[in-house]
């Protein structure tokens, strides 16, 4: 079909070879002791999927008690802690690590030709503390929930609240270190793991873009753990670092807290940039247009990152002087962001477009992301923000760069690397609609959030004003089609385990050192680790290697 | 919105509002807002527009159907130069108009009228100058700007009156302030809206513009008897400030006479304007408010004395304009028998008619 | 292209590439893995100075705002004991340096003396912080635990400290702050202390691993990063000296 540029072998032949990563070794230790990253990765697929489904059944929950104005389906406290609980899980436990500890570990150093990250046991470290965190978060959540909110704002959550915030402060204490040493590994392995030839410039955009995550990830996150132990502190042995009453400051847990949180959304959503830049190359069958522009927004989007997080304290009684410095500096971090947008928009010109499903969620992440984005600037502009923050705005602003922007770039990815990981296709029918639903679903939820939120509905709140509630159930009706859209992936990923056509090697024809090896791949990726004469997303190379191509042995 | 037609600002407000789709505009700050609030949304449709039509054309002109090669390009530094420059332009000028409009919500003009506002779970309690008390409820008239000066009991809460296009944090241990000028009478809504604990939905209220009649009208009804000022007189005597603030030469502590707007030189020689927040840390942290050629040994009154008490103190020691109201007040005092010759600090004896700290 | 091609096409892949026993198959070179981790540790480090870099932050904030309380507080802390910890620690950095030479040199016995005696001087060194946090805890100084602001309100009843420095009374309110300082002292040097103890057990480790003849036969990759680690701590150590000990010191 020439609609696709799909290319599978022959299915009445083809098989999954039989030595792979999956079938090197068997057995439950195997997998709990590897330090094979691919292993590791689809470990921590599993473990986030789990964790994106416990966040969701809580999103449930606030849409269906925000139906009707009065909080009556569950108690306000149950309400504060679902809502709490959702922020928590979805952030900490599955965003943060989703594309870079499933997608980066996988296919970090298959990019960049190595046979493993630099220190595979610092990467099942890294696992084992995200499960560790996991599990001590779920027991909060049985235990009795916390209910500050994910920003656990001080003096509530110090002096206020008697839920389980030092347990849910620890569980995210250690799920930052877990973020830590996948960072840190991944820097070490793009600094001193690349294959011969491989210069900085010939790397995938998804290095780039994992690269600049990682050093928000190294240099964040130990803000957030300090701020964390200090909440501890003061909640057990209670001295007032944060008290007023005691000469301490309210607004310095804020500071050290944002200082993290805001490098983390870009910690968030740069490895998901990475995922769109490879997907739109692949299926427009061009390199990405302006690739050393893209390249260097990812790392000034980090940097910048670090100097802007004061835009969440806007109101918050800082001074008007430093609502200047943080509102430019917030103007000059969005321009990156538009940079790239226009720059996947032009690798489409003049290339030959196919709309497989991992490209219509690129799509989906190029609008959904705009909006987004712009609406982030309804935000940092300190004159619109004063009326905008802290409502549903808000809210809908980051749903639709998290959700319509990360998770879409997500499943654009999981398609993608699909039949890399599993030697497998998903089939493409039923994916397609599922991307659908998934978008029609997306903006029935979001949208009328951003219309709430100029009515000035607040966030956070269990019940509302009546005139509100149309708004409400048109976003409750549009979660659930959202729903129902993120859980067909489930069901046809696993069917596809089984019954899924055989992929070979590059059944998308991508560049990419990790199309050029089977699917499944090796433990050790290569045999020999190649030598790297060609830049990034080069077609034409992939054209002449398909003409030497000797035919398979076996 | 001078430049803007009338007839689609009709549109954009009044019709979006009676649709609930748009929050009233009853402040003289919320059209200049709005004003802001629609140019980003233009920019950000047209932005939108632009990325949709690329892509979708894009997507046609160039399907593998149709273009079945693909043309390997690089790049354009002059592309890239365009849209670096222009979205960064627009979104300088939405940061300047932005910091006017912020610079003017939270600079109150001088003749604004003030009413104290104190949040704590899960209520709002307004406070008039003139004693009377609100609790979820804010009136004020037409044609007057009004400042709120805000501080939390406890966590932090916020303020917010959507439909003056107005919102401030209320924080445990400082005053912040925000003002308005409301233009059209009527009933609008009072949020919360910093989550706050368990009630954090239920702290809302009611905004009642009058018009200044009205007002006056209301006013009359609603009072309590005693006004801030009054009310902090009681408290500053039963307290036993007194004691060392008075006027009398061998006084242990300055006289409050006109220190509310003066510059003040402190022991450790830095030189302070007296405004609301210097008297509130004056009275809980006094050990870093000495006044020069005083002996640092006023007591702190941190736990004493509640925020509201705190504001009454403060309504108090704005009005001494004299001497002589100073000298009233201590006459008052030496009239309660517990008070004589109390050691500064202790704590008030509970008096009748006293208000509750 | 897949894999199996590139197997038939290198026929000469049996041959094995030589490497030392201790170098991990996803590495081509020993020097590629020792840069990598070497690299890492830096890097680890970097993550640390961020940690230490939020209470650093707090700690200056409240310094500057509370300056009276600070100064009086920290006139409770013995310079000679912490001048004593300086040394012990500037000590250990020196015998752990001497330790990587001997590893260099692969000097087996010298290589242990060394990590003994770092091990020794870590040891004394959290030693003297017990004794010192006894002193607070005998003092009421902990926060927290019945936490007094005696003497500091009035300095005389503490004639030990007073008889150096003379401080004068400090007001309730700046005395309450007092508090806040030591809940910074404990909070950092806690922190210190926590790296400390991480690191004499690693230490521990290392000994017995020196003894069995690891790190002198060439791989010595395990003690230089250690190295690291611990001039690391020890440098946090010469920040939190002076911030807390020399306050008032000119």
């Amino acid at each position: 079909m020439s609609d696709t540029i799909v290319s599978l072998p022959d299915q009445a032949t083809a098989r999954i070879p039989k030595l792979n990563y999956l079938s090197k070794e068997k057995g439950l230790l195997s997998w709990l002791l590897t330090g094979d990253h691919k292993r590791i990765a689809i470990l921590y697929l599993i473990s986030i999927s789990f964790f994106f489904f416990i966040g969701g059944s809580l999103a449930a929950l606030i849409r269906l008690e925000l139906l009707t104005p009065q909080s009556d389906l569950m108690a306000t406290d149950t309400y504060n802690k679902v809502f709490s609980m959702h922020g928590i899980v979805m952030i900490f436990f599955f965003l943060v690590p989703s594309v870079p500890a499933t997608l980066g570990n996988f296919f970090i150093p298959m990019m960049l030709g190595a046979k493993d990250l630099a220190l595979p046991k610092i990467n099942l470290l890294s696992w084992y503390l995200y499960m560790a965190a996991g599990m001590m978060g779920l027991y909060t959540m049985i235990a009795g929930g916390v209910d500050t909110g994910w920003t656990f704002t001080t003096p509530l959550s110090t002096h206020y609240v008697n839920t389980h915030v030092i347990t849910t402060g620890v569980a995210i204490f250690i799920a930052g270190f877990s973020s830590i040493f996948t960072g840190l590994n991944f820097i070490v392995t793009i600094h001193k793991m690349r294959a011969p030839g491989m210069t900085w410039f010939r790397m995938p955009l998804f290095i780039w873009a994992h690269y600049a995550a990682s050093i928000l990830m190294v240099l964040g996150t130990p803000v957030l753990a300090i701020a964390i132990v200090l909440v501890a502190l003061e909640r057990t042995v209670g001295i007032g670092v944060f008290d007023p009453a005691k000469g301490g400051d309210p607004l310095l847990f804020q500071h050290l807290f944002w200082f993290y949180s805001h490098p983390a959304v870009y910690i968030m959503i740069l490895p998901g940039m990475g995922v769109i830049s490879e997907v739109i190359s692949t299926f427009s069958r061009k390199r990405v247009f302006g690739y050393t522009a893209v390249a260097f927004s990812s790392v000034a989007i980090a940097v910048f990152g670090f100097f802007v997080w004061a835009h969440h304290m806007f109101i918050m009684g800082i001074s008007n002087y430093a609502v200047l410095v943080f509102s430019l500096l917030t103007m000059l971090v969005a321009v990156p962001s538009a940079i790239k947008i226009f720059n996947w928009a032009f690798t489409l010109y003049k290339g030959s477009i196919t709309f497989e499903t991992p490209m219509l969620y690129a799509f989906g992440f190029m609008g959904l992301f705009t909006i987004g984005g712009m609406t982030g600037v309804f935000l940092g502009t300190s004159g619109t923000d004063i009326h905008l923050t802290e409502t549903y705005f808000i809210v809908a602003h980051f749903h639709f760069v998290m959700v319509g922007g990360m998770l879409m770039a997500f499943l654009a990815g999981l398609h993608f690397w699909w039949p890399k990981m599993t030697g497998r296709m998903y089939p493409e029918k039923i994916s397609q609609l599922a991307a659908l639903i998934t978008f029609i679903g997306f903006n029935f939820t979001f949208f009328p959030q951003f219309i709430l939120g100029t009515l000035g509905m607040p966030r956070r709140y269990a019940s509302y004003p009546p005139e509100f509630q149309v708004l409400n159930v048109l976003s409750s009706a549009g979660a659930s089609i959202l729903g129902v859209g993120y859980l067909l992936p489930v069901f046809y990923l696993l069917w596809s385990l089984k019954y899924g056509a055989i992929a070979g090697d590059n059944p998308w024809q991508a560049t990419g050192l990790e199309w050029q090896t089977q699917s499944p791949p090796l433990t050790e990726n290569f045999t020999e680790i190649p030598i790297v004469d060609h830049e990034a997303y080069d077609y034409e190379w992939l054209e002449r290697q398909k003409e030497k191509e000797v035919p398979s042995v076996g | 919105m001078d430049h803007i037609s009338p007839v689609i600002w009709q549109f954009l407000v009044k019709w979006m509002t009676s649709f609930a789709l748009f929050p009233p505009e009853a402040s003289k700050i919320a059209p200049q807002m709005d004003a802001l609030y629609f140019f980003i949304v233009l920019v950000s449709l047209i932005g939108l527009t632009i990325v949709v039509l690329l892509v979708t054309s894009f997507s046609i002109l160039y399907s593998k159907r149709r273009h079945p090669v693909a043309v390997q390009i690089e790049g354009s530094t002059l592309l890239e130069a365009t849209w670096t420059i222009i979205p960064l332009g627009l979104f300088l000028m939405m940061f300047v108009w932005g910091a006017l409009i912020y610079f003017r919500v939270y600079t109150p003009p001088a003749n604004a009228m003030n009413i104290y506002v104190v949040g704590k779970q899960w209520m709002w309690k307004a406070e008039h100058p003139g004693g009377q008390h609100e609790i979820n409820s804010l009136h004020v008239p037409t044609g007057q700007p009004i400042q709120l000066t805000l501080i939390s009991q406890d966590v932090f809460h916020s303020f917010s009156i959507p439909a003056f296009r107005v919102k401030r944090e209320a924080i445990p241990g400082r005053y912040t302030s925000v003002w308005f000028e409301a233009t059209v009478p009527g009933t609008y809504h009072l949020f919360c809206t910093q989550y706050c604990g368990t009630e954090h939905s239920h702290m809302i209220g009611d905004v009642v513009v009058l018009t200044p009649d009205d007002y006056k009208k209301w006013l009359a009804s609603s009072t309590s008897g005693m006004s801030l000022a009054q009310n902090g007189e009681r408290l500053f005597s039963s307290l036993s400030c007194t004691a060392c603030h008075n006027t009398r030469p061998d006084a242990r502590g300055p006289s409050l006479a006109n220190v509310y707007g003066s510059t003040l030189t402190l022991s450790s020689g830095q030189k302070v304007s007296v405004d609301d927040a210097y008297l509130r840390d004056a009275i809980l942290n006094p050990s870093q408010h000495i006044t020069q050629g005083f002996a640092p040994i006023m007591p702190t009154y941190q736990g004493q004395v509640s925020e509201e008490g705190v504001i009454a103190l403060v309504e108090y020691i704005k009005s001494l304009d004299s001497d002589y109201r100073v000298q009233q007040t201590t006459a008052t005092t030496t009239l309660l028998p517990e008070s004589e010759g109390r050691p500064a600090g202790a704590k008030p004896a509970a008096t009748q008619g006293m208000v509750k700290p | 292209m897949s894999d199996s091609t590139v197997i038939a096409q290198s026929a000469a892949a049996d041959e094995h590439h030589a490497h030392p026993p201790y170098q991990r198959h996803h590495f081509e070179t020993i020097d590629q893995q020792n840069d990598a981790t070497n690299f890492a540790m830096w890097l680890f480090l970097l993550t640390e100075i961020m940690f230490f870099g939020g209470l650093f932050t707090a700690y200056l904030i409240y310094r500057n705002w509370y300056y009276p309380a600070f100064v009086a507080a920290s006139h409770q802390l013995d310079i000679f004991w912490g001048g004593l910890n300086t040394l012990l620690l500037i000590s250990s950095s020196f015998t752990m340096a001497m330790g990587v030479w001997c590893a260099e040199t692969r000097k087996q016995s010298g290589l242990v003396l060394c990590l003994v005696l770092t091990f020794v001087l870590g040891l004394g060194f959290l030693g003297i912080k017990s004794i010192e946090y006894h002193e607070k805890w005998e003092k009421h100084h902990i926060p927290g635990l019945h936490f007094s602001t005696q003497s500091f309100a009035d300095p005389e009843s503490d004639t030990e400290v007073f008889e150096k420095y003379h401080d004068k009374a400090l007001a309730p309110d700046m005395a309450a702050h007092t508090e806040l300082y030591f809940f910074l002292y404990f909070a950092m040097t806690g922190m210190h202390a926590l790296h400390m103890i991480i690191g004499i057990a690693i230490l521990a480790f290392m000994i017995v691993r020196a003894r069995a003849g690891a790190y002198t036969n060439g791989h010595l990759a395990f003690v230089e990063n250690f190295g690291l680690y611990w001039h690391f701590v020890d440098i946090v150590w010469i920040f939190l000296f002076p911030l807390l000990y020399l306050i008032s010191r000119h």
